[in-house]
């Protein structure tokens, strides 16, 4: 114990790696060292179910040469520019509600955790569940038949970019809600109080104070969304039945086909791209504060 | 804007209480949707009308019958889940401890988490699954799929431990050291019981996120599925409630583990919040 005392005195650090280190190596050899490998395959060369090392830039000349790459990356970008759209307005709406509207603690906890509780189920079954509410012969055809306001069902709202767009909208305006929360909650109400008898309508309050101080929250929460449908390929392939394809949902096509490099020199793109969104976005807004307290 | 606190409610107040409502209703609804429909009976189709009620469906689950090893798959996904949540919690706690000195490589690791967290799934998974091919170890549900759920379940917790700890009155360790308490017992009597609700949370993250972790498995699962992996799989081959019948399930098992952390949680607070009025009242007798 002596002897670590004195170790302790004299480097304190070594304590903080000895804490830090499991986690650390854990994520250099299962995050670190496999970004390593895709990057290192997206230069391999390939036969018909094989890598074959080699370093080539046939993966990435393809890729940049056939006009699929647009196309995916376009739908893509229709997709994210959408949801965030979606997800953006319904964060900061219920956020909004629950900091500043609901006055007791106990209301706002509770309220609060009624929204975050389906991100701890499962994100397949939440998306599945769409499946019999949208249908053709679904519940929410089945209601508005019912109610006479339509004839014939509608057939646009299963399999569809609808479709798509919905369930991400339910899967990710979770990650809007909690940081746009976060940061709401430690905006000091009597700010809100003294812009209002100065004689600031609500409006004016929301855009003048309230936006400016949770724009942390809304570029975190951007951030999440963002890279969380850029990354997905289940929704798409489930949600728009086959009919639409997005950069990942293609890749894990090449991917389930065994076409590793192809696959890998796309991903590589696909990070590029996002760690471009992600610094522009860091760039407009300072989160490192948020998130380390 | 006095009125947002004291005073009758403002009209703004009913329009985003509707707001809210029917957001609560939108990621409520589709699910109740699906928990109705796997009691059906065995003629149920996959939509409305419900055609009986019977368990039907849920053994078929278990008889496997075209489900494939719906049973198998789901032990190893809770055995998997505890193990993950433990070293999650681990791992995170004691590296949130870490990062309360300044230390060289602080921002490295600290970026790494972060690009962990938001790279997209299925990328770690292609780099696990070529790696242990390059290697020529045979991915496993243990080996391979549990460091892919790691590297998502950790940032999360490493994020958490920063939140709970940043709220950490380091007063209280002053305190138990200038008492004579040796470092062990500091942690382990003063700093450790006062985090525990975030300990716990971290344990909840990362049991439900392994549990129901998908993407990063995808391709480090090696020969045997975990659920979601399964439920995948039924997704393109099953066209029965059946598919119901498995969200149902799983989703009471996160139900479950979700109700019991907010109830320590809660617990845990109103004792502490019991003890801290009793104290006060001894103080002000005295």
């Amino acid at each position: 114990m002596s002897g670590w005392r004195r170790l302790a005195k004299l480097q304190p650090q070594i304590i903080s790696w000895l804490e830090v280190g499991p986690l650390a190596l854990i994520l250099l050899l299962f995050f670190g060292v496999p970004m390593l490998i895709v990057l290192g395959v997206s230069f391999f060369d390939y036969g018909r179910v094989q890598m074959i090392p080699a370093f080539i830039f046939d993966n990435y000349i393809e890729l940049f040469t056939s006009s699929l790459t647009l196309r995916l990356y376009l739908t893509t970008l229709k997709y994210v520019v959408i949801v965030w759209a979606v997800t953006l307005v319904i964060g900061f709406t219920v956020a909004y509600f629950l900091v500043f509207h609901v006055r007791s603690l106990l209301w706002q906890i509770g309220l609060f955790l009624l929204c975050t509780v389906p991100f701890w189920t499962s994100n397949i079954i939440r998306m599945i569940s769409w499946i019999p509410f949208l249908g053709r012969h679904g519940v929410f055809n089945q209601a508005l038949m019912a109610v006479g306001l339509i004839h014939q069902p509608l057939s646009f709202l299963l399999f569809s970019d609808f479709a798509v767009i919905v369930a991400y909208v339910h899967l990710n305006t979770l990650f809007m809600i909690v940081p746009i929360f976060n940061s709401m909650a430690r905006i000091d109400p009597s700010l809100l109080e003294a812009a209002s008898d100065a004689g600031a309508g609500r409006l004016r309050v929301v855009r003048e104070i309230v936006l400016p101080l949770s724009k942390t929250g809304i570029a975190l929460g951007s951030i999440f969304v963002i890279t969380l449908v850029m990354g997905d390929f289940f929704v798409v392939k489930v949600m728009s039945g086959g009919q639409s394809s997005t950069v990942v949902s293609a890749l894990s096509t090449e991917i389930a086909s065994l076409q590793y490099p192809p696959a890998a020199a796309s991903s590589v793109i696909l990070v590029v791209i996002v760690a471009l969104i992600v610094s522009a976005i860091l760039r407009l807004v300072d989160v490192r504060k948020e998130l380390t307290g | 804007m006095a009125s947002l606190r004291h005073g009758p409610r403002p009209w703004t107040f009913y329009a985003l209480a509707t707001f809210f409502a029917l957001f609560v209703l939108f990621l409520y609804g589709p699910m109740i949707v699906i928990y109705v429909l796997s009691f059906q009976g065995p003629n149920g189709g996959m939509t409305f009308p419900i055609n009986g009620f019977s368990l039907h469906w849920f053994k078929a689950l278990i008889e496997q019958e075209r489900t494939g090893d719906i049973a198998g798959a789901f032990r190893r996904s809770l055995v998997l889940a505890c193990i993950v949540g433990a070293l999650t919690v681990l791992l995170s706690v004691m590296a949130g401890l870490g990062f309360r000195r300044r230390f060289r490589g602080a921002s490295f690791v600290f970026y790494m988490a972060i690009a962990s967290l938001i790279m997209p799934g299925l990328f770690v998974s292609l780099g696990i699954g070529i790696g242990f091919q390059m290697l020529g170890i045979a991915p496993a549900w243990y080996t391979s799929a549990l460091g892919a759920q790691l590297t998502w379940t950790l940032p999360y917790g490493l994020l958490i431990m920063f939140a709970v700890l940043g709220r950490f009155n380091r007063a209280y360790e002053e305190a138990a050291t200038d008492l004579g308490a040796s470092n062990w017992q500091r942690l382990t009597q003063v700093t450790l019981p006062i985090v525990l609700p975030g300990i716990i949370g971290v344990a909840l993250f990362g049991f439900t996120l392994s549990y129901d972790e998908f993407p990063r498995t995808l391709l480090a699962a090696g020969s045997t599925n975990t659920l979601p992996l399964e439920i995948w799989a039924m997704t393109t081959n099953v066209t029965s409630p059946a598919l119901y019948a498995v969200g149902t399930v799983t989703t009471i098992v996160s139900f479950i583990v979700i109700a019991a952390a907010l109830t320590a949680i809660a617990l845990i607070e109103r004792r502490r919040l019991r003890r801290i009025s009793a104290a006060e009242r001894t103080i002000g007798e005295d």
